[in-house]
């Protein structure tokens, strides 16, 4: 089928690992012991004998109009093997998750810092991005539109795109997009009363910062040039098959020639669905006819990614005396940055998501995204829901105080359950519950405070630079709830495919999974290989390299492996425990209904039979491919946002306890409480990793982690001055987890990995308004903000 | 690039005069932070972690010398007694890893206006001694900061050590960062209180193109102290004089609004850090008073 190919040091090998653990239990990750002794191989590791290095030449203007590209020094730099511009590639020349928009290399126009427009291979990574600085590229400097409102006119500002990009068929919500000027979604709710009035009503007006993914291990990836003429990627992303689709489209490929293997993968959080360097490593390496590496620094990561979308949000609540919601209405926009990347999935989710987990009557939603000339942004652990749920939680927690009731009590009272109609007018067909999981953070001790005993500083605002032994300190306690669709939404076909094959090696029954779902940290190979330990009886579970000889697994996001791929590798694991079973049948001679495979045979409990796979298999390979899909979703109304957009819901609280300084405006989280219902926790150890991880990310957004931008340029690209949680920023946690299974999931499950960062940080801000009495309306909170400076 | 592995101290000031594009490193968690971000791309490294006698520390005419290579985590370690500020301040430096590496001297050479050692050098009078094949010569550490990043030392200089007298009374360092540890600072402070010569030490970071010091509030509290008799009577300190002075230190600094922190609020945080500083320092010579001056 393929070309023969060669394989790089540091390309994946097939996993097993020590571990044991079927479904339910702490299995241990195959990957594990390789990562903890720094075994592990990533991206940045991929290495071949021959290979020539990629630097990228990227606009330090936000905006501007290219006169004129001069590379004739870069070219004659010694060493250098190529330099690539737009011209260089062969096929579309934009790209995009959504919408075909992006350059693979700058055309006319640059529309953020940091667009990449020409390319350089060299024998060595300096040589190469010395060439780089020796590109001439002649620029006619633009005034950057850098508001999202301003770009959609509703401040008065000017174009960023002229023309409508084109929707693609991989679009996933956007069926009913029509992409005009700036706007790349407006969502619409219209629900219940349209002119509804109410005894209290409570205004905010919120603002939340650029978060970055920050993933430890940058960019990186090896294209090998095949002898068929097509290239082999290896490469750290999210998404195998959506990348190739992409980079097919670029280089005028089809899929047969554009073979993809993940490499080790150094954290994602959406940060890798959209492409990086995927086809400029490729470009390079069928233009020299070698392998070429690319692998970011921190800096160049920083522009070589989406981000979250800062957002900027009005809410006005309603609600009886009593505490009843009887409106909410809200405005929320999101600066989606120079390209479109996800950002109609990400309006999609803000929209139809936005209220929070509250039954309300009456509920009027506009939700904008809009280009501008900040950097790109897409998909990001939470995916739009971050960002309302400090908007909506703020608001519950204001009306809260205007209606003199406890902020618990008044989340209870309003709380979705199975049941309830959600703003989109789905009807919540599985369990639900919000006013438990928040009743049962309520009634966990809060932490004591220090008596009087010598003063550890480590437990102080400031930590050991010792600003406080307790001045000025005061203690504030919040709470916040949040619920995220998981899985993608809004009609998209939403399928995940998996291999699984059951044989003897060695004596020993052995099953191998092959999907092409990326794990990128958690924990998905573990949960393959407990699947197949429970689906088929065996111990011993191999997990294939994944790559794009199977079918697409789809993305590692939106909170969904564990659900879809999981689905899919339950479902191929049962058609061939079919087949194992319709031998032993024929083996036994008689139909016997209770046979099942347990301990590596076919077992009987009615009567006495065990038939070992060893015996049973002999040579025979038993083999079995299929896709699996979640019951489908529909598309929503374009002018009511009505239609049974999601297919699960998660649902997580928090309480978090602050201290703060408040002379200093320094903040000490002192304890994060969770609840989460998971459905059913397939690997509780991991669901616990997820839930920590989730709120350390959201405790981040809350008190220090954003991308500063001014006049559309990034001033802290960097972990110098982009700041994520230490140990001495990340408090011990209290974590519950409830298992309320739902009927529709395999096992069960819900997603787990979205919903704890979305509902910690509106907890962690509201434990600042507590203690300080400040109103604070957006995120990251700074010192500044706290003492008025 | 070349790598200049001197052994011992003369061999180390020849290589300096015989190499003037030569980088000297010690921990390399300033110089390499700069070559991995394309800053720097030295002609050669001339590498002081093998010289002889560097990386230690021993007293002198009753000061503490401190070798160049002595690592912030020996500082911590060993010293946290005779040099209580400079200790405080090592403990606030960046991870584990950093205080295992860095050093006094190269937060010296680089002279940041962040570098968390300055403030605490600065109110200890501490002394920086330079050496180069011409000779030795000291300075105080308040002439050794010339300019933003800009030092004394001349083209064929090293910093051999690091003086300071063991204090006569409390010491403090507090610093302002954004983040509970591993954070560049906001702004810092650092305060000896010399009981034995009636004087006050200060020393400003991150709130000047230079570290420096607040001679106003030094002249204002040691005055204070003497006038009312506190210095024998260790009395209580009147909260007027801790927040005058920390009005003070704030006066002293001239920072800027950056990615960091706006200038508003690093003088705000400056008269706090600066007031709070005195009453635990005051504090702490109260409770001692078995210490005689
Ligand atoms: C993650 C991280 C966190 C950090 N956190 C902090 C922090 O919290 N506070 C802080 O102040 N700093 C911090 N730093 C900066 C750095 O650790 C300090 O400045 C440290 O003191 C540098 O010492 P070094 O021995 O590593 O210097 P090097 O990197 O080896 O050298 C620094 C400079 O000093 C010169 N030099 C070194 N030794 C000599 C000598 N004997 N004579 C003449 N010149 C010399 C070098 O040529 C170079 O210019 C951090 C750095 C990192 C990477």
């Amino acid at each position: 089928m393929s070309a023969p190919t060669r394989v790089p040091a540091g390309a994946p090998e097939h996993l097993t690992g020590p571990g044991s653990g079927g479904v339910g239990d702490d299995a241990e990750r195959p990957d594990g012991v390789l990562k903890v002794r720094g075994e592990f191989a990533y991206g940045s590791d991929l290495w071949m004998a021959d290979m020539l290095w990629g630097a990228t030449l990227r606009s330090p203007h936000p905006y501007a109009r290219i006169r004129s590209v001069d590379t004739s020094a870069a070219l004659a730099t010694p060493g250098v093997r190529a330099v690539l511009t737009a011209d260089d590639v062969p096929g579309e020349k934009v790209y995009g998750l959504e919408l075909a928009d992006q350059p693979v290399l700058a055309l006319d126009v640059v529309r953020y810092q940091g667009e990449p427009v020409a390319l350089v291979a060299a024998d060595h990574p300096e040589t190469a991005r010395l060439a780089a600085t020796r590109i001439r590229v002649d620029y006619e400097v633009w005034e950057p539109v850098t508001d999202a409102r301003t770009a959609l006119g509703h401040r008065t500002g000017n174009q960023v795109h002229d023309s409508a990009p084109e929707v693609t068929e991989l679009s996933r919500e956007n069926a009913h997009l029509h992409p005009q000027g700036n706007l790349v979604r407006h969502l619409k709710i219209r629900k219940g009363d349209p002119a509804p009035a109410a005894d209290v009503v409570v205004v905010g007006e919120y603002e939340v910062g650029m978060q970055d993914q920050a993933f430890l291990g940058p960019e990186s990836g090896l294209a090998v040039p095949a002898e068929d003429g097509g290239v082999e990627l290896h490469v750290a992303t999210q998404w195998l098959h959506v990348d190739q689709r992409q980079i097919c489209s670029a280089l005028g490929l089809p899929p047969g020639q554009v073979r993809l293997t993940l490499a080790g993968v150094g954290g994602a959080f959406g940060g890798r669905e959209d492409l990086s360097m995927h086809v400029h490593a490729c470009l390079l390496a069928l233009r020299t006819g070698r392998p070429v590496k690319m692998s970011y620094n921190r800096e160049e990561s920083f522009f070589g990614h989406v981000h979250r979308h800062p957002a900027t949000m009005r809410y006005e609540h309603g609600a009886t005396r009593d505490g009843q919601l009887v409106y909410v209405k809200a405005e929320i926009y999101f600066d989606g940055g120079a390209y479109a990347s996800s950002t109609p999935a990400v309006v999609g989710n803000g929209g139809t998501m936005g209220i929070g987990p509250y039954v309300v009557p009456s509920v009027h939603v506009d939700c904008y995204g809009a280009y501008t000339n900040n950097p790109p942004c897409g998909a990001m652990r939470g995916f739009g829901s971050v960002q309302t749920a400090f908007g909506y939680e703020s608001q519950m927690d204001a009306l809260a105080a205007e209606l003199g009731m406890d902020p618990v009590e008044l989340r209870c009272r309003n709380a979705m359950e199975q049941g309830s109609t959600t703003p989109t007018g789905q009807v919540v067909d599985s369990p639900a519950p919000v006013a438990e999981l928040l009743r049962r953070l309520a009634a966990m001790p809060l932490p004591t405070r220090d008596d009087g005993g010598e003063v550890d500083l480590r437990d102080m605002p400031g930590g050991v630079s010792n600003t406080t032994h307790g001045e000025g300190v005061r203690r504030g306690v919040g709470y916040a709830v949040a619920y995220k669709n998981v899985g993608f939404s809004e009609g998209y076909d939403d399928y995940s495919t998996a291999r699984v094959r059951l044989e003897v090696v060695g004596g020993e029954p052995t099953a191998t999974v092959h999907t092409a779902a990326a794990e990128v940290g958690q924990g998905l190979v573990t949960v393959e290989q407990q699947i197949a330990r429970t689906e088929l009886g065996v111990e011993r579970v191999v997990v294939h390299p994944k790559d794009t000889t199977v079918g697409s697994a789809g993305s590692t996001s939106a909170s969904r492996q564990t659900y879809v791929t999981g689905g899919a590798v339950k479902a191929a694991c049962e058609a061939v425990r079919e087949q194992v079973l319709a031998r032993a049948q024929r083996l036994v001679g008689r139909t016997v209904p209770d046979l099942r495979l347990a301990g590596g045979a076919v077992v009987s409990d009615s009567e006495d039979i065990t038939v070992p796979l060893a015996d049973l298999l002999g040579d025979d390979v038993l083999e079995e491919t299929l896709e699996w899909r979640h019951r489908p979703t529909e598309a929503i109304d374009p002018e009511t946002g009505q239609g049974f957009a999601h297919v699960q819901y998660a649902f997580s609280a928090h309480r978090a306890v602050v201290d703060v300084d408040t002379e200093l405006g320094l903040v000490k989280v002192v304890e994060m409480a969770c609840t989460q219902d998971v459905g059913k926790a397939i690997n509780p150890q991991a669901v616990i990793g997820q839930i920590q991880g989730g709120t350390a990310q959201g405790l981040g957004l809350a008190v220090m982690e954003e991308i500063l931008i001014k006049d559309g340029t990034v001033r802290n690209p960097s972990f110098t001055d982009y700041l994520i949680p230490t140990i001495l920023d990340m408090p011990p946690m209290r974590i519950e987890v409830l298992e309320y299974a739902d009927p529709h999931a395999p096992y069960g499950l819900r997603g787990v990995g979205e919903a704890p960062n979305i509902s910690s940080g509106p907890a962690v801000l509201a434990a600042i308004r507590a203690a300080t009495g400040l109103p604070l309306a957006r995120v990251p909170v700074r010192p500044e903000h706290l003492t008025g400076t | 690039m070349d790598f200049l592995r001197p052994t011992t101290w003369a061999e180390a000031l020849e290589a300096r005069a015989a190499f003037p594009g030569a980088v000297a490193i010690a921990g390399g968690t300033d110089v390499m932070v700069g070559i991995n971000f394309g800053r720097l791309r030295p002609a050669s490294l001339l590498d002081l972690t093998r010289v002889a006698g560097l990386q230690e520390w021993g007293t002198e005419d009753g000061a503490v010398r401190l070798g160049a290579g002595v690592s912030y985590a020996r500082v911590i370690g060993e010293l946290g007694d005779r040099l209580p500020g400079l200790a405080m301040a090592a403990r606030t430096i960046g991870s584990p890893q950093i205080r295992n590496r860095g050093t006094v001297a190269g937060n010296l050479a680089t002279a940041s206006p962040a570098g968390d050692a300055h403030p605490a050098l600065l109110a200890a009078d501490a002394e920086v001694e330079v050496a180069s094949v011409r000779g030795t010569r000291r300075m105080p550490v308040r002439d050794f900061y010339t300019g933003v990043k800009r030092t004394a030392l001349a083209p064929d200089e090293l910093i051999a050590a690091v003086s300071v007298v063991p204090p006569s009374g409390p010491q403090q360092f507090s610093k302002i960062g954004t983040r509970n540890a591993m954070v560049v600072s906001v702004a810092a402070f650092g305060l000896a209180l010399h009981p034995d010569r009636r004087a006050v030490g200060t020393g400003i970071g991150s709130a000047a193109p230079t570290p420096r010091r607040a001679p106003a509030a030094e002249e204002f509290l040691a005055g204070e102290l003497t006038s009312a008799g506190l210095w024998e009577s260790r009395a209580e300190l009147p909260e007027a004089t801790a927040a005058r002075f920390g009005e003070l230190v704030a006066a002293a600094a001239a920072p800027i609004d950056d990615v960091r922190g706006t200038a508003r609020y690093r003088v705000h945080a400056l008269s706090v850090i600066a007031r709070r500083a005195l009453t635990w320092a005051w504090a702490d010579y109260r409770n001692d008073p078995a210490k005689e001056i």
